[in-house]
């Protein structure tokens, strides 16, 4: 089935099975392998990707379900020499050690600014209206789709708040 | 997965016609629906997307009602209803995690009545009608147990219409790893009464609480539900906890739900 993606500013026109996931589309149909796939089933966030400015689990998607749709990747935010902030960050706190659940990691803290810059609040939030100072709770909250096995959460939780500006070092 | 066909409609028209083959079946978030066909759990002929339907995506409050569209995103309750009914805002944000709340929709929620999950909770709780293209089901009347609703074969849901009570909680004891309700209770004080739904706690799914219901009326204290007890018979056992713990837990929860609610 014809199916056309814009992944990370680019048009991949494909034609894939309708069981395709996007995770496989992107992995084994267009070679993006930055996107991860670790349980296959919603449950560990690896495969985070940002579909129409949102977070999701590409593993929980069908290529074929997203023709237009515009879609970024880990390859779309930086790439070795031109890292973006989230991702200096991240190297720069150790936020990670074997780094398998990286990339989904950065993808849904990029999607969790922006929600937070948007005034989303969450569960712990203790106001619906207004700003959301990134407290350890609120960034524990709002990251709890990604796992980490390696449970380098104490170095994620520094970069991503440094990276929105909560604390300075 | 086994091998199926995809239709992508526009309009809830579209999809309904695309319904009427009896092989097909409609894939909401796909939350759930993708991970059954992976497990080779389900074989559909055709998938009907829903995902694409403008019209079905919607939260507006009507009179003293509030509306919300079959395909709208867990993530999208959690904000647009937050001003008109706070207590089904906080379920809907409490649901999983960001990513599966950004795709999983209310409709496939309820049509999957998972015996653990929240949505559940919320219509029983507010006494809600669900809406299809063919007719109104009134909630008492929609879950009928394990993954079990009244829909027929091919029928969506449009529009689930909740009352909004005077006062709700929704309070969820966590699973921690699936993030599912180990049990999880819905309290609503409308001005006729009150209604007490629990999730996560039955072999047959959610269910009304009576008793606590009916003390809660004559006084809507979390101390009332103190000398209630419910019975270990027929609640879920599993790794997770005994029959017996889930019953406990049912009193317990409820009261804090109560606590929440007078908050
Ligand atoms: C990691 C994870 C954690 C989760 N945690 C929770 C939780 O804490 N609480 C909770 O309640 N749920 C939880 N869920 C489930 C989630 O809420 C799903 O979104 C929901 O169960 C199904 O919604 P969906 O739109 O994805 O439906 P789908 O998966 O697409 O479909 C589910 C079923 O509903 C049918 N269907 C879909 N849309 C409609 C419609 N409009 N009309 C009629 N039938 C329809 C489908 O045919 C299918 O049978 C979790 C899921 C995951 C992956
Ligand atoms: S691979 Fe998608 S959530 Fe684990
Ligand atoms: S760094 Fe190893 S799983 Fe997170």
């Amino acid at each position: 089935m014809q199916t056309t993606l814009k992944i990370n500013g680019e048009s991949w026109t494909l034609d894939v099975d309708p069981r395709t996931s996007l995770l496989d589309a992107l992995r084994h149909h267009l070679d993006l392998t930055g996107t991860k796939k670790g349980c296959d089933h919603g449950q560990c966030g690896a495969c985070t990707i940002i579909l129409n400015g949102r977070r999701i689990n590409s593993c929980l998607t069908l290529a074929v379900m997203h023709d237009g749709d515009e879609i970024t990747t880990i390859e779309g935010l930086g790439e070795p020499g031109r890292l973006n902030p989230m991702q200096e960050a991240f190297v720069r706190h150790d936020g990670y050690q074997c780094g398998y659940c990286t990339p989904g990691q950065i993808m849904s803290a990029t999607g969790m600014l922006d929600e937070v810059s948007q005034g989303w609040p969450s569960h712990v939030s203790a106001s619906l209206e207004g700003d959301v100072p990134l407290s350890r709770e609120e960034v524990a909250e709002r990251m709890s789709g990604n796992l980490c096995r390696c449970s380098a959460y104490p170095g994620i939780v520094r970069a991503i708040r440094e990276t929105a500006g909560e604390v300075s070092e | 997965m086994y091998a199926f066909d995809i239709k992508r409609p526009r309009s809830v028209e579209e999809a309904v016609a695309a319904l009427a083959d009896g092989e097909a079946q409609a894939l909401g978030g796909g939350q759930t629906l993708i991970p059954t066909l992976r497990q080779r759990l389900a074989d559909p002929g055709t998938l009907v997307s829903l995902s694409g339907i403008a019209e079905l995506k919607y939260v507006r409050m009507e009179g003293d009602v509030l509306r919300i569209g079959g395909g709208t995103t867990h993530a999208q309750v959690a904000r647009e209803a937050a001003a008109h009914y706070p207590a089904l805002a906080s379920l809907a944000g409490r649901i999983g995690d960001p990513a599966v709340r950004n795709r999983g929709t209310i409709g496939g929620s309820l049509a999957n009545n998972d015996p653990s999950a929240c949505y559940p909770a919320g219509a029983l709780g507010s006494n809600a009608t669900v809406v299809t293209g063919a007719r109104e089901i009134a909630a008492d009347d929609f879950f009928q147990g394990l993954f079990e609703t009244a829909l027929d074969e091919g029928e969506i849901v449009t529009e689930v219409r909740f009352p909004v009570p005077e006062a709700a909680r929704y309070e969820k004891f966590i699973q921690p790893a699936s993030r599912f309700a180990l049990v999880a209770v819905f309290v609503a004080r409308f001005a006729g009464g009150v209604r007490v739904a629990v999730t996560g706690a039955s072999e047959s799914g959610v269910f009304r609480w009576a008793e606590a219901e009916a003390a809660l009326a004559a006084d809507f204290t979390p101390e009332v539900v103190r000398g209630l007890t419910v019975q270990a018979e027929g609640m879920i056992g599993d790794l997770h906890g005994s029959a017996e713990y889930r019953a406990h837990l049912v009193g317990v929860i409820t009261r804090r739900a109560v606590e929440g609610a007078l908050a």
